[in-house]
């Protein structure tokens, strides 16, 4: 046993020392490095990574106690998994030298051929090694948004399995598609920071694993509230935060265009805040700040794509637009079709992301931006046209791969628990761990419901 | 002796603690309780999801006392605990067999 062990230590040895004496020798044109716009890039990839913790608030406050510390580890499950699939194998199926437009190919393997010099392709202002960072954090959130959709219900080893898998075969090359030099890119769809890429892929994929694996249990017989909406506040906090870091550090230099992108950014989570609030005081007679702050994420999600491309008072029209339908989404068509899209990946991020998507190829305009296009407002036809293909595009093959990882998946291990581990709670049953072991005197109680 | 079991509005707990301070009723057990009554439900809504809400957070205040001194009690905590709008709660009285003082061992009245 020691003497295996042995040996595979030494071929992982051997394996980095050859990985690592592949290293580029430094290339002689070296292109310059503009440390302002460096500066930024880091930051601001620090701004995005610390989004997905604050997803783990955001959706940790959303479930049951008994599932919070479940959601949060998926959440951190993610930040681990991604980043490590990243340096071996997703940067260059993403960003790899472009293979039928469809996907990268392997010359990135390993990050091999990944310098601290620019790249000659990618954001040329700053180090290679930045713009793997940064792109990183987009995989990351993108996975980890998934998980509200199923949230309380699936087993753990299968979502690991899932994340892997999903994020190679779906994040990946859709990635590539539109900011990879793939074919959506090629016909000039407009997705500024990931409103295709990261919201509608994570959105849609979400609602089928929703759909596949089915309701919670007593969906329709209990009453299943928020058990801690500070949590969900601070969370859509660091959200808004760190969505600065996604959104302006998606032009890729500390330059007009970051700043038109924070801008907006911040308007359109406003004007998202506001008009779902309207909309659940005129309807319910009240003002809740559950509203506020998912009000304020999708609003946060439509922007997303249009951020470079359109004016601050589009914005606030784009905020306007996306409350009320966000609402209509998560209140009404979700109760009507049934499905049990936990805390509402699709409702949010899928429906937002799309009224985000059709609203750049509204808004976008060539007098904000001389590099975009201009939308339906500003006379531009084509470009609205591209924008329906790409949100189709990514529903169908999001929605198609998500189906098909789901169907083997659960050939190997079930993608759910035991109905006895889902009544006592994910955290005991699957993390042998209590979010407020001191405050619950039923904590022993539990781990003797999980024996029985 | 009798034990009495006050269900009131959390919001009187205070206040009954002090007046019952006056009648020199120190010991009693307390809980975070929730009940319903003659309460209509309330409806709540998260992401426009209605939610009914039948079940009220209250207070629960057990007393257990002298036959003797269980009109006073029971009075002051009418007192301090009506409003006259529904869901001020209710009183129990149950009778109490006997009472031991671990401590001690003493028994009855005296473990009171």
């Amino acid at each position: 046993m020691k003497e295996k062990r042995k040996i595979g230590l030494i071929l992982i040895l051997a394996l980095l020392i050859i990985l690592i004496s592949n290293m580029p020798a430094l290339a002689a044109e070296e292109i310059l490095v503009d440390s302002g716009n460096t500066a930024f890039i880091i930051i601001c990839s620090a701004l995005v990574l610390l989004m997905t913790p604050g997803l783990a608030f955001f959706y940790g406050g959303m479930v049951r106690k008994k599932n919070v510390l479940s959601i949060m580890m998926q959440c951190i499950a993610v930040m681990a998994l991604v980043s490590v699939q990243w340096v071996l194998l997703g940067y260059t199926l993403a960003f790899g030298p472009d293979l039928g437009s469809i996907i990268g190919n392997l010359n990135f393997l390993g990050l091999h051929g990944v310098s601290i010099f620019p790249s000659p392709d990618y954001a040329n202002t700053i180090p290679h090694y930045v713009f793997v960072a940064f792109q990183l954090m987009f995989a990351i959130i993108t996975a980890a948004l998934i998980s509200g959709a199923f949230a309380e219900r699936m087993r753990f080893s299968a979502f690991v399995l899932f994340v892997l898998l999903w994020t190679t075969l779906v994040y990946d090359p859709v990635a590539h598609w539109v900011w990879g030099g793939g074919w959506l890119g090629q016909l000039g769809a407009l997705d500024f920071a990931g409103g295709t890429v990261v919201h509608i892929s994570s959105g849609v994929s979400g609602l089928v694993v929703a759909l596949f694996i089915g309701k919670r249990l007593g969906k329709d017989r209990d009453v299943i509230v928020p058990h801690n909406l500070p949590f969900t506040v601070l969370g859509a906090a660091l959200l808004w935060f760190g969505w600065f870091g996604f959104n302006a550090g998606s032009a890729l230099a500390a330059d007009g265009i970051a700043g038109l992108a924070f801008l907006v950014t911040n308007t359109c989570a406003a004007a998202g805040a506001i008009s779902w609030v309207a909309t659940e005081w005129i309807h319910h007679g009240k003002p809740t700040v559950f509203g506020a702050v998912s009000g304020a994420v999708a609003g946060l999600v439509a922007i997303t794509p249009a951020a470079g491309f359109v004016s601050p008072l589009s914005a606030v029209v784009m905020g306007i637009m996306v409350g009320p339908i966000c609402y209509l989404f998560v209140s009404r068509i979700k109760k009507y079709l049934g499905y049990d899209d936990s805390l509402d990946a699709f409702g949010i991020h899928g429906v937002g992301g799309t009224v985000g998507a059709l609203a750049t190829g509204i808004f976008a305009s060539t007098a904000v931006n001389p590099a975009g296009a201009d939308g339906l407002l500003f006379g531009g036809l084509e470009l609205f046209g591209v924008q329906v293909l790409a949100v189709a595009a990514t529903y169908v093959y999001a929605g198609l791969i998500t189906l098909l990882l789901l169907k083997v998946i659960s050939k190997v291990i079930p993608l759910r628990v035991s109905d006895a581990e889902e009544e006592v709670g994910l955290d005991a049953s699957l993390h042998g761990e209590d979010a407020y072991a001191y405050e619950d005197m039923s904590v022993n109680d539990r781990l003797v419901g999980l024996q029985s | 002796m009798k034990k009495i079991e006050a269900i009131i509005r959390p919001i009187k707990l205070e206040e009954l603690k002090a007046a019952l301070n006056e009648l020199e009723v120190r010991g009693m057990t307390v809980y975070n309780v929730m009940g319903r009554g003659l309460q209509k439900d309330i409806k709540q809504y998260y992401r426009g999801q209605e939610v009914s809400v039948d079940l009220f957070p209250k207070v629960k205040i057990e007393i257990v006392s002298p036959d003797d001194a269980v009109d006073k009690i029971v009075q002051r905590i009418q007192e301090v605990c009506r409003t006259g709008q529904i869901g001020d709660g209710k009183i129990f009285i149950y009778p109490v067999e006997n009472i031991i003082r671990i401590r001690t061992r003493e028994q009855g009245e005296k473990a009171l």
